[in-house]
């Protein structure tokens, strides 16, 4: 080891101690903006131990009410179980079109658990519930659990409070990886590093994220398991390695090398062996997204003379253009569900986020801001969360696929970008 | 006029041959031994700063030391004024075939990060085309992007937009000490 690698790691094990300190940074979230007609439910205390009954119950409104899809009706601190008799019309008179009752108790083999059914205030029926196994130390995850049935069986689709989300705080000259639960909390750091960190993609089966890390003074792509720390480089060739994104069955990762000359899409297997070139163009393509089927792969180009979104297919071939309003169209996200594409627009010098619907090909700008980049689908594809500048600081910024429902998701000290919401719990 | 010419000539032969840092364990490596075949490892009188480089390299007074390439806006193209700069780094390269640079391309913050990396790749193959064209091998040089990631100027206007859009050459000797 040479004097020059002693030191900088010194210096970075001397960063690495500091930043215990950062690791607890929590993501804050407040809502601004929400949807139209909200869904007003109540949500009884439940009997049991006060403690897990307080987290489980705070877990479960503030979720739904940050959604932006429901209005909480004050329960006037009621509590009582999923078995006792509910008087429906005493709650439809106080608004409610919901109701959750619930306890904590213990299951067949002693362990604790969170116990809720869900009630339909105006037809004054059960609509259903479950009970979830939990401990201490996952109370709020079964807050999360409660919250997404509730959620799914109210709006039809499925609920993504269990999900967490991984992004990139620079705070203090240091970059951090990190990864919090989509309410903000729970922020672990993956990565430290002294230099830049970008482009987070979560494996399909939220085990591992793929990166950009700049430590080696170039770009260079690691595929980093959270679970144990352990990670590879997937892609380190001459010239500048960069945009993992990962096929839906997690075999492969499109990847973009400059090694033949200008920036221009490859694949590898997630070991980082089996190169394979995608495309061959004369100007650069970059930022590679494979369609949630598969079979195709969006990214952005310029062989056209600008920055605009093509498709191609995923073992390569001819690409056709899909963007054709402006002169700067990049970043393309497909929708999980398929039927749309999120991206960043440029207009009149902002940037920022567009959706596309893939069936009509019309284009929605969903942001009023300048600086919008990164953007990133829930899971459910309700959500898309997006990196973006509030009075000179980073923050996250979600919003709802119609533009309605607004949250921004803050760091105390330092500025979030590069988001990625990760999958569903498995 | 002689006596100002032959210190003159003996420092010009002194530049003509490869400057080689003190190896820290064992001999010379084979490529830098000096063209007058002796065995021995010439050492300049210039000396190596901190980093392992030759002082003509790092000191503030030697051309060597500037190593920004600055580029206009959504330009890709090694400017007319850089020209001279860009020779001299291609006359020390072909000279000390040992060393190597890696050419870092930088873009101002504005848009996607990865298509600013992507932009700044090519500000950083313009500079190595340059190179090349004046006979610096291909091995010798590596050219990557850092993109938006690492601004020299934190702005946000055109005066640290415009420090941003540039090209960097960082060296490394043939022992492997250096800047990257």
């Amino acid at each position: 080891m040479n004097a020059m690698s002693r030191i900088s790691r010194r210096v970075f094990l001397a960063l690495a101690l500091f930043s215990a300190g950062l690791a607890q940074a929590q993501l804050s979230i407040e809502i601004t903006g929400a949807g139209a007609n909200r869904i007003p439910v109540a949500i009884v205390d439940f009997p049991g131990d006060p403690t897990a009954s307080r987290v489980i119950t705070a877990t479960v409104r503030s979720d739904l009410e940050r959604s932006g899809l429901f209005k909480l009706v004050d329960h006037g601190g009621l509590a009582f179980d999923e078995n006792a008799p509910i008087n429906h019309a005493d709650w439809k008179s106080k608004g409610a079109d919901a109701l959750a009752a619930g306890s904590i108790g213990r299951s067949a083999d002693g362990r604790m658990e969170a116990r809720f059914r869900l009630y339909d205030s105006q037809k004054g029926v059960s609509l259903g519930g479950a009970a979830y196994v939990t401990s201490n130390t996952q109370l709020r995850a079964a807050g999360h659990r409660i919250a997404d049935y509730i959620y799914e069986k109210l709006t039809g689709e499925k609920g993504v409070f269990s999900t967490r989300i991984a992004y990139v705080v620079k705070a203090r000259g240091q970059f951090l990886l990190q990864i919090a639960d989509s309410d903000g909390q729970n922020a672990a750091t993956a990565l430290t590093s002294a230099e830049p960190i970008i482009s987070p993609a979560w494996s399909p089966d939220g085990s591992k994220l793929a990166y950009v890390s700049f430590e080696k003074k170039k770009p260079v792509i690691y595929v980093h398991s959270l679970a144990s720390g352990q990670r590879i480089i997937v892609a380190n060739f001459k010239g500048s390695n960069s945009a993992p994104a990962w096929s839906p069955d997690g075999r492969k990762l499109a990847i973009v090398l400059s090694k033949d000359g200008n920036s221009q899409l490859y694949t590898v297997n997630a070991d980082g062996s089996g190169l394979q070139r995608i495309t061959q163009s004369s100007g650069i393509d970059t930022e590679p997204r494979y369609a949630a089927d598969g079979g195709s792969i969006f990214f952005t180009s310029d062989r056209g003379g600008s920055p605009q979104i093509y498709q191609v297919g995923a073992g390569g071939g001819e690409a056709r253009r899909v963007t054709f309003e402006g002169s700067y169209n990049v970043s393309p996200r497909p929708a999980p569900d398929g039927k749309s594409l999120a991206f960043i627009t440029r207009r009149e010098g902002r940037f920022q986020l567009a959706v596309m619907d893939l069936a009509s090909r019309q284009v929605q700008v969903l942001s009023d801001s300048n600086k919008d980049e990164s953007p990133s689908f829930a899971p459910n594809s309700r959500m898309i969360l997006i990196a973006t500048e509030i009075g000179g600081r980073g923050v996250l910024s979600a919003v709802s696929s119609d533009g309605r429902i607004k949250q921004r998701l803050t760091v105390a000290a330092g500025d979030v970008r590069e988001p990625a919401w990760g999958p569903y719990y498995q | 006029m002689k006596k100002l010419l032959i210190p003159a000539l003996l420092s010009a032969l002194l530049a003509a041959c490869s400057t080689t840092p003190l190896p820290e364990d064992g001999g010379a490596p084979v490529e830098s031994r000096s063209g007058a075949g002796t065995g021995v490892a010439p050492v300049t009188a210039g000396g190596l700063d901190a980093s392992g480089l030759p002082r003509e390299l790092t000191d503030p007074k030697s051309k060597l030391s500037q190593r920004s390439i600055y580029f206009d806006l959504d330009k890709y193209e090694v400017k007319d004024e850089y020209k001279d700069l860009v020779a001299a780094h291609a006359k020390y390269l072909t000279a000390n075939k040992g060393f190597k640079v890696l050419l870092q391309g930088n873009t101002d913050e504005r848009g996607s990060r990865e298509y600013n990396l992507s932009l700044g790749q090519k500000r950083a193959e313009a500079v190595k085309r340059s190179l090349t064209l004046l006979g610096v091998k291909d091995d010798q040089i590596e050219s990557v992007s850092l993109g938006e990631e690492k601004p020299k100027n934190p702005g946000h206007d055109e005066a640290a937009w415009s420090e941003n859009r540039r090209a960097d050459i960082l060296y490394k000797a043939p022992d492997g000490r250096g800047e990257f």
